[in-house]
């Protein structure tokens, strides 16, 4: 099992992230420069945060025109796991691999703080390990992560259960307060329709050691074994979700 | 062939907000004693050079280029195209 962490100018969160898979859960993970990754011979990839090309244009639009994403569109293609984590997830989304748009925080601030998420399904390469429902503990940083996307579009990611992760208050509520961006219906993270490939805004690998933060959790581990324990077993994807209508 | 001067103008669909126009409008704006300014919004400004036959082909090259490298996020965006005139 192999999984590569793809590294483009102005990522920040690529060695973190490279620390957590061979440190933390114990498995092989390359660190790779963008001009250079070939997903052929990779189970999944990360696209792990920072700021991709200084965030010029708009986060993540030029990356999502690099030679990397070509083959990133291929192993998505080949139903292997794909996690965009707070610029990758921007990445994502200008890379049409996932729907929707990532806007100026609402308090036009850059926002850095540990916020409650919901997990709102366990079917995605990503979160099968963690029931729905459960509160998870995270940390987010950013400045463009107010989710937005048109009403026709938010329709389809509630008829597919592409709805990953909300922001909610320590009791699981979705409150104003809770929603550090002003993400449309406290949404912090979606997958595609075939669930192999999620984007969140907060970092599950700042948050995958008990040890390294003060809030003694490391629920963002989970992410990362449920993305082990997917390609361990094989799970095939596109796996189809129970909420699909026609 | 001339070279035409291009402006690209991406703003925000009305339904998806811009907190900073708000911001500007009611904190800046409107405290500052311009009550009748009632609405303003951001946006972001491109200035491009091209090489064409015409303005309309011009126009076509920039909007076409727009929509390929996804200039604008069609999700949340609209984009303008203006021909400012030629360099001489």
């Amino acid at each position: 099992m192999k999984v590569a962490v793809i590294q483009f100018p102005g990522s920040n969160c690529d060695l973190d992230t490279v620390h957590v898979l061979r440190r933390v859960l114990g498995i092989k993970a390359d660190l790779i420069w963008h001009k250079f990754f070939d997903g052929s011979s990779y189970d999944a990839v990360i696209l792990p945060g920072g700021f991709s090309y200084g965030d010029h244009l708009r986060s993540g639009v030029i990356a999502a025109h690099s030679p990397a994403m070509k083959n990133v569109k291929k192993m998505v293609d080949d139903g292997k796991p794909v996690l965009g984590i707070c610029n990758g997830f921007q990445i994502l989304v200008e890379s049409e691999l996932l729907p929707g748009a990532l806007m100026q925080n609402d308090c036009l601030t850059f926002v850095c703080k540990w916020v409650a998420l919901r997990a709102e399904t366990n079917r995605t390469a990503f979160t099968s390990l963690i029931p729905r429902g459960e509160i998870l503990h995270m940390p987010v940083a950013h400045h463009e992560g107010r989710y937005m996307i048109d009403e026709e579009g938010y329709r389809e990611l509630c008829r597919n259960d592409q709805i990953v992760f909300r922001y909610v208050s320590e009791k699981g509520e979705l409150t104003k307060e809770s929603n550090p961006n002003g993400s449309m219906d406290n949404i912090a993270g979606i997958c595609n329709k075939e669930g192999n490939v999620v984007g969140l805004m907060p970092h599950p690998e700042r948050a995958s050691e008990k040890t390294v933060n003060l809030y003694g959790t490391n629920d963002g581990l989970l992410v990362f074994e449920s993305m082990f324990e997917c390609i361990k077993t094989g799970r095939k994807m596109p796996c189809r979700s129970l909420a699909v209508c026609k | 062939m001339a070279n035409y001067i291009i402006e690209v103008v991406i703003e925000n669909k009305p339904a998806a907000r811009d907190p900073e126009g708000e911001t500007i409008g009611r904190d800046l704006i409107n405290k500052g004693g311009y009550e009748m300014i009632t609405g303003v919004r951001t946006g972001k400004y491109l200035r491009m050079k091209v090489k064409a036959k015409s303005e309309k082909d011009a126009k076509d090259i920039v909007f076409k280029m727009c929509n390929d490298l996804r200039i604008y996020n069609p999700v949340v965006h609209t984009v303008t195209i203006h021909v400012k005139g030629v360099e001489k």
